[in-house]
């Protein structure tokens, strides 16, 4: 085989370009590597649709027996067999948003620091690094810094507002969640703040703006799209997070009566009950848990799509 | 590219190796409840030293356990919480259930101060459903005349995850309370009416701990090895019992069925503890199913018989109550059920 290959080589060298037999054997190895580009593409595309088919086949028993009062009603009955996912998509949504909310000035503050103020230099490298470590961190590491250090100072604080003093509960998870999404929504973010023009920039300088008033009418506008998709992946990733959530949320699944009461999301009650479900139709209620969190995931990519190809400014 | 082939072609081959091995009759597969898991991994690490016969327990909780046996892919499955009636259908041929160990759930109580707290059933079952909110409610301060109870809320914690904690603990509330029983019912998971959710024994220590005025459910062994103070609860004779391995095997000093599917909860036991259960090993009774052969169902039921037996000397190092007198006979004559092809294994 080796020597042939070599023969082959030295022919395609000897005969130049044009000649027949060389081209071929070329453009066979070319049609090979397209195709095996092609097929690694396709597989998963195919592994997308083949889980959501299988979350979907799975969830067929909890599909029929209780339809769309599945996301409306508010009990979740193991042992009366009576499930409704209400107060999980509340508690995921609340927790995400409200995640969201309380990370969006600190990424935006970082990125624009990051991107305009100081590029170079010690303190700027440290950062950046601090905040691709934050990325790193095994989220049951987040679950412990949760419920030694942000649990007891959200006790503190409601007792001072005399709220029983769970510690616990949608408040104290936001917060770890927006500790955890801020190097996905300000990575992003620093980006695209680098990525506007400098002719830009320099006309409005030129005109007599001064540095916050570029950030605000010239680098913000040109970077909105990006900043936006960025807090949208960092959505996403709120949504989705299992371990940190269960071990601060207070897993009651019960509708939460303010940002304060314990709660529940889909993604730890899956993890939490999931192991021991033992009927057919709690497992599925469960699994239709899954095809939701994986439908909530799959529009915000959609829209963050659709935001970027809106609001991206076009030369 | 061929030298990425090659490893590959590698990989697959050490996959199948793996594979190959499982079907080795030196070595049984069982999977399920994680409560007894440490005691497991003792006994079947010294059956290997005695036997040579490797066996392999994954920890997936009793669901993943009872599912993995219906689908026939472990020789065993353990479970904390017996299989009902319906279920041994679903499974398609008899299951017999195998009494290894027993354990015990106490309440475990964070309040600053109190060192020592008496239950009756009465108050536990109000507590989780909520009707008793303070801790200096009559009701609990009669029993307990030497403390002063705080004029604070209790706060109940209880289970997030699937276990067979929890289905013991609300078996026995469902047992001393009918209002428990019609609102909530028992089982792995329930609607708890109230109170915070920990994953884990772990989680909810660590709730425990973090909240003040609380109260939860654990078991004991992890009460004990994390010195965790815990409640002493009245028993069904009135008696009341503290919490201990041989209290909890006294609780199992009681007439038991045949079959071993038995809960021990609210035992009538005079000097048991209240809130204690069995852990089973299950196993299809006809042990020719599938292509199994007769030395594969041998060397399983063999390693059974050693663990009721011999296996029992390590139960009480690990915080584990070992099996009483009463289902020790029980579980010998279960094994000596079990057959192949119409005959008897064990003899």
């Amino acid at each position: 085989m080796g020597k042939n290959q070599q023969q082959q080589k030295i022919c395609y060298v000897n005969t130049g370009p044009g000649q027949k037999p060389g081209v071929s054997k070329f453009f066979k190895k070319d049609f090979l590597f397209k195709f095996i580009l092609f097929f690694s593409g396709f597989l998963v595309f195919l592994l997308v649709l083949s889980i959501f088919v299988s979350l979907i086949l799975n969830s067929v028993p909890s599909l029929k027996e209780f339809g769309l009062k599945f996301f409306v009603s508010k009990t979740w009955d193991p042992v009366f067999e009576q499930f409704g996912a209400l107060p999980f998509i509340t508690g995921t949504l609340l927790t995400s948003f409200l995640a969201i909310l309380i990370t969006i000035p600190f990424s935006l503050a970082i990125s624009i620091y990051l991107a305009e103020f100081t590029k170079h230099g010690f303190y700027p490298g440290f950062l950046k690094n601090s905040i691709d470590l934050l990325a790193g961190v095994p989220s049951v590491v987040y679950g412990f810094f949760g419920i030694f250090v942000i649990v007891p100072v959200i006790r503190y604080l409601q007792i001072k507002l005399h709220i029983e003093p769970y510690g616990v509960g949608i408040f104290t998870a936001s917060i770890i969640l927006s500790i955890m999404i801020i190097p996905f929504s300000s990575s992003l973010g620093r980006e695209i703040i680098e990525m506007v023009p400098a002719e830009i920039k320099e006309a409005a300088y030129s005109l007599g703006s001064t540095r916050f008033e570029v950030i605000k009418y010239v680098i913000l506008p040109y970077a909105r799209s990006g900043i936006t998709a960025g807090i949208l992946l960092a959505l996403g990733r709120a949504i989705g997070e299992t371990m940190a959530v269960t071990m601060v949320i207070g897993n009651s699944n019960m509708m939460p009566e303010s940002i304060f009461s314990p709660s529940n999301t889909m993604a730890s009650v899956i993890a939490n009950e999931f192991t021991e479900a033992v009927t057919s139709i709690h497992l599925s209620s469960l699994i239709e848990i899954g095809v939701v969190l994986f439908l909530v995931t799959t529009m915000i990519s959609i829209t963050g799509k659709i935001i970027i190809k809106k609001f991206a400014v076009h030369q | 590219m061929k030298k990425i082939f090659k490893v590959m072609l590698g990989v697959v081959m050490m996959l199948l190796m793996v594979n190959v091995s499982k079907a080795d009759d030196k070595e049984l597969i069982g999977a399920g409840a994680t409560f007894p898991y440490p005691l497991y991994s003792k006994m079947f690490d010294v059956y290997y030293k005695e036997h040579g016969i490797k066996v392999n327990y994954s920890a997936i909780g009793s669901g993943g356990g009872i599912r993995q046996l219906k689908e026939k892919t472990v020789d065993f499955g353990g479970t904390d919480a017996f299989l009902s009636d319906q279920q041994i259908k679903e499974m398609g041929a008899d299951i017999v259930h195998i009494p290894v160990c027993m354990g015990a759930v106490v309440l475990a109580y964070n309040m600053p101060g109190i060192k020592t707290l008496y239950l009756t059933p009465d108050i536990v079952a109000d507590m989780f459903l909520g009707k008793i909110k303070k801790w200096n409610d009559p009701k609990i301060q009669k029993i307990n005349p030497k403390e002063k109870l705080p004029d604070t809320n209790i706060v109940t914690v209880h289970r997030s995850d699937g276990s067979g904690t929890t289905f013991i603990f609300t078996d026995y509330l469902s047992k001393i309370s009918n209002e428990w029983q019609s609102k909530v019912g028992k089982g792995t998971s329930v609607n708890w009416p109230i109170g915070l959710g920990g994953k884990g024994n772990s989680g909810v220590a660590g709730l425990i701990k973090n909240v003040p005025y609380s109260i939860g459910y654990v078991e004991l062994i992890y009460a004990l090895s994390n010195k965790i103070p815990f409640a002493t609860l009245q028993n069904k004779s009135g008696v009341f019992i503290e919490p201990s391995l041989t209290t909890t095997s006294k609780a199992g000093d009681v007439k038991l069925p045949d079959d071993m599917r038995v809960s021990i909860t609210d035992t009538d036991a005079k000097d048991g503890y209240s809130i204690s259960g069995f852990t089973w090993i299950i196993v299809y009774k006809k042990q020719n199913y599938g292509n199994r052969s007769y030395e594969r169902a041998k060397t399983l039921v063999n390693l059974l018989w050693w663990m009721v037996h011999q296996g029992q000397k390590y139960a009480e190092e690990l915080h584990y109550a070992p099996l009483s007198k009463q289902a020790l006979m029980k579980a010998e004559n279960l094994i000596k059920s079990i057959t192949y092809n119409g005959k008897q294994i064990m003899n």
